[in-house]
């Protein structure tokens, strides 16, 4: 049986291809050093549309409209900048409001693509650019820990990782916060403070790695100014054991912290990046496995929800659950030395 | 041999649902088609694959390791037509996997063709992002810059009656089309028209190269008194069909296996309901429900007028983080045995949504998923009422019309640890009354068979009787008004042997008459008290029953179900009416 693999890895090498969602420009060099926040590539988009009317606008009919237009399809356009004209002894013209740029022309209407903007991509992961994609983007390469996540924010950021807690359930609450955490990426076991959440936003901090929150306050989460990247739930667990080891054996390292929201289509994930040196290039990942025994495994439902232990072996047919449902299941080895029947769906490798 | 089977061929039905990936085996067994066996893998939709291929094969591999019948080529390929024992004959697949559409829904009147085309809409997998119509009072180049934004999948268009006035219509056209050409290739819709055939040389002209894919369905709304949406069901399952081979792997090979026949899990669900509904009691309807990881499916039937309704917020899987939109945590927490405080319903409804396939292991997260059943079936019924036939009949106002049978499927149903659960999940959501059936769809064979329907009308019917799907009860549900404990039913089995087996039923209880599979009985009613099961106030009758999972239940808690406002009180009367079914 295929089984889904969250990432908790002390060393790995990310290879990872960045795209504007558009054509654009790549700024980025080869073999430039990048930053998470480090903008690789950009394109320009009009943010708004107006429609000129030169049948209204004119007095005209719709059928000579299109003739009597001054301009054509991509040309750039200044305010006030004459678009179309009627002649004669009445002659009158039509001026474009804003400055931009003529998206389309027909049927006695002008459509004016205003108010530019662009769309910066940002790296999103410390690293070398080791390819350049043309007008899309380019492939990043690091080497170092990744720990994915359940949830993010869609916020990125990089600082020092400060551990605000002794144990993965430590929750984090406001009175904790004080002004030599600013500028730091804060590690925490789990949250279910408003409060703490906006003392966070007004130090500033720089990011806020939790093992859970408190789904009340995900809209909250959403609006704070820094990333959130949450590993195992949005609830009261605790940080998962694997993940809370590693963390904290690289505290005080400067990490990444990518609240890129969870995508099961496109597998995007939430995730924390710490950058290690290595003497030759580790794996990568590997993104499919199938249930096998010995594999490290974290138990993503009640009753041992966020545990962590080793899948013992594979229970032949359908094992009853205390609820009555029959299901293929696994016998799992708790951290505890505690041994567990687990229906399969409802566990996770970590690896 | 029955003349139909002269050709008698074999049919697999693959069905790519949201978590799970079934693969149906039908072959002909003594002359007549048979339920063989299914084989069932994860569907890898999602990363890492992006690809429903892999999901496919297991499936099919897993049917190959059940039957001993080799179905795939060494190079994984579909053996058709059938060679010496390996392969099928024929093949259909049925998809519900991938997010939910987003559909902009234009039309003109808001409640002619732009109602119509909403209910086009929620036939599939849709969800709606946004609006465009006559009365829409933004301009042009704002509903261009929603729609530049939003980038949606699918624009639906209806308006306009046939032989109608075409301007105003054709004014928004222009703004789709504007909005169409301003989109990137690569990130354009494809779009359905269904509107003022009048229009349809010049929606071809213009949209064909601005669309994805264009589809021309018959008009919704030809005049303004019909409604016609069945044409257009069926372009809108084939554009689904186009939508989805671009989105997600794999589909497109499916695609090419079915030769065509590759529809939307629910619509094949419909058809297979409405075909029924034309060979059945035409004075009932028959409903068909599903409940599943991305949607909850509604199809009734009155007499083959079909009204479908898939809610995608409402599945049970990854939009349960959304659920709140449409419903109340106190809603939820009404049906739920234990005391389970509100923020961890909450937290369970995100959490649920970030592990879609996972399963409860413990007796509250158990409750919890049939709570959360419960509710979404309730609500995508009262949603589905609103659209169902005038031809229902119903026994009051608001009630739930009379149907029989009622067919019910999904896993939080079916798979149930005990049939006393299944059968109290749909009773309470669905609240029937009169007398009906409740039949479960445990092998999840009504897709498979609704898309068989087109190939072949004789499988279903033949699958039908053959005892694949189980008989859960037969349900009595009386309306009275009468105060709680008050005697409102006299019920009495005679069994085939002679033997009988009575009881009367008091408002506000939950009684069972046993009647085992494989045997059948007269089961008389004597409403007391001017109750109604179906025959008038106070009026008794009788009818033959077949023996169900479950027997006769006599639900006699009243309709709509009311609930004391004390809640330990509650919680004692749901674990009452589960201890009633067996627990």
């Amino acid at each position: 049986m295929l089984a889904p693999v969250a990432h908790v890895l002390p060393l790995t090498t990310l290879r990872r291809e960045r795209l504007l969602p558009i054509p654009g420009r790549v700024v980025a060099r080869l073999d430039q050093k990048v930053t998470p926040v480090d903008v690789i590539a950009e394109a320009n988009f009009g943010q708004e549309h107006i429609l000129l009317d030169v049948v209204a606008g004119l007095g005209v009919s719709e059928e000579i409209a299109d003739t009597l237009v001054q301009v054509r399809t991509g040309d750039r356009v200044a305010e006030g900048q004459v678009v179309a004209t009627r002649g004669g002894l009445s002659r009158k013209n039509l001026r474009s409001p804003r400055s931009g740029r003529v998206a389309a022309i027909g049927s006695g209407r002008i459509l004016l693509e205003v108010g530019e903007g662009t769309y910066e991509l940002r790296a999103g992961l410390p690293g070398l650019v080791t390819r350049l994609i043309p007008e899309r983007g380019a492939e990043i390469t690091m080497n170092g820990a990744l720990i994915e996540g359940v949830w993010g924010n869609g916020r990125v950021d990089v600082g020092l990782m400060l551990p605000l807690l002794s144990a993965p359930d430590d929750p984090l609450v406001a009175s904790r916060l004080d002004v030599s955490l600013r500028g730091s990426i804060l590690l925490c076991g789990t949250c279910s403070d408003a409060a703490a959440l906006r003392a966070a936003n007004e130090l500033p901090v720089r990011g806020l790695i939790l093992g859970s929150i408190s789904s009340a306050l995900l809209p909250l989460a959403m609006q704070v100014s820094y990333p959130v990247v949450v590993i195992d739930g949005l609830d009261r667990r605790a940080m998962n054991s694997a993940a809370y080891r590693l963390l904290t054996t690289n505290s005080k390292r400067e990490v990444t912290a990518n609240g890129e929201p969870y995508n099961r289509y496109t597998g995007a994930r939430p995730e924390v990046i710490i950058p290690l040196p290595v003497s030759e290039e580790p794996p990568q990942p590997r993104h499919v496995e199938a249930f096998a025994s010995g594999q490290q495994v974290r138990l993503v439902r009640a009753p041992d929800a966020g545990r962590v232990g080793t899948l013992v072996t594979l229970l032949p047919g359908l094992t009853a659950m205390p609820n009555g449902l029959r299901l293929p299941s696994g016998e799992v080895r708790l951290e505890g030395g505690e041994q567990v029947a687990v229906p399969l769906v409802n566990l996770e490798v970590l690896g | 041999m029955p003349t139909s089977l002269v050709d008698a061929d074999s049919f697999l039905a693959v069905d790519v649902g949201a978590a799970t990936t079934r693969a149906t085996l039908f072959d002909v067994v003594e002359g007549y088609y048979r339920f063989i066996a299914s084989g069932q893998a994860a569907t890898t939709a999602i990363a890492p694959f992006k690809n429903i291929g892999e999901g496919v094969h297991q499936a099919i591999g897993n049917l190959e390791a059940i039957t001993g019948r080799t179905l795939l080529d060494a190079n994984l390929r579909l053996i058709i037509p059938s060679q010496g024992g390996s392969g099928v004959d024929t093949f259909a697949a049925t998809l519900s996997a991938g997010p939910a559409i987003k559909t902009v829904v234009v039309g003109l009147l808001a409640d002619v063709s732009f109602e119509s085309a909403q209910r086009l809409a929620r036939t599939t997998y849709t969800q709606v992002v946004e609006t465009i119509g006559m009365n829409d009072r933004r301009k042009p180049e704002e509903q261009i810059d929603s729609i530049l934004s939003l980038r949606p999948d699918l624009i639906l268009v209806a308006g306009g009656t046939d032989g109608g006035a075409m301007r105003s219509m054709q004014r928004i056209l222009e703004t789709i089309g504007l909005a169409c050409y301003l989109l990137p290739p690569d990130k354009r819709p494809a779009l359905l028209f269904a509107g003022n055939q009048a229009l349809v040389p010049e929606v071809k002209a213009s949209f064909e190269s601005l669309t994805a894919s264009l589809s021309i369905g018959a008009n919704l709304r030809p005049t303004l008194e019909t409604e016609d949406l069945l044409p257009a069901q069926r372009s809108l399952a084939d554009l689904y069909a186009h939508i989805r081979m671009n989105q997600i792997g794999g589909v497109e090979e499916l695609g090419a296996w079915a030769g065509g026949n590759l529809v939307p899990t629910a619509y094949a669900q419909g058809r297979i309901i409405r075909f029924l509904s034309q060979v059945y009691d035409p004075r009932k309807g028959i409903l068909g429900i599903d409940i599943g990881a991305s949607a909850v499916t509604v199809a009734a039937s009155f007499g083959g007028e079909l009204t479908l309704g898939v809610y995608p917020q409402l599945g049970l899987g990854e939009g349960l983080s959304g659920l709140l939109g449409y419903t109340s945590l106190e809603d939820i927490l009404r049906w739920l045995p234990f005391d389970i405080p509100a923020d961890v319903v909450q937290d369970y409804l995100h959490q649920k949504s970030l592990y879609p396939t996972s399963i409860p292991a413990t007796a509250e997260d158990l409750a919890l998923e049939q709570a959360l059943a419960r509710q979404t079936l309730y609500l995508a019924m009262n949603a589905a009422s609103k659209d169902f036939s005038p031809r229902a009949r119903r026994l009051a106002p608001g009630m739930t019309p009379y149907f029989e049978p009622i067919l019910a499927g999904g896993g939080a149903i079916t798979h149930a640890p005990t049939r006393g659960q299944s059968l109290l999940i749909l009773l309470d959501a669905i609240q029937p009354v009169g007398v009906t059936t409740l039949i479960l769809d445990q092998n999840n064979l009504l897709p498979a068979l609704g898309a068989a329907a087109n190939l072949n009308a004789i499988l279903p019917i033949q699958v039908l009787e053959s005892g694949a799907f189980l008989g859960l009860a037969t349900v009595v549900a009386p309306l009275s008004s009468s105060r709680p404990g008050t005697p409102i039913l006299r019920a009495q089995l005679v069994y085939e042997n002679g033997n009988e087996s009575r009881l009367e039923v008091k408002q506000g209880a939950l009684e069972i008459l046993p009647l085992p599979i494989g045997q059948s009985a007269r089961l008389d009613l004597q409403p007391l008290h001017h109750a109604d099961v179906g025959f008038g106030p106070g009026r008794g009758g009788s009818m033959n029953v077949s023996g169900t999972a479950m027997g006769v239940l006599v639900d006699g808690r009243g309709r709509p179900l009311r609930f004391p406002a004390d809640q330990a009180q509650r919680r004692e009367l749901l674990k009452k009416w589960l201890w009633t079914v067996g627990g």
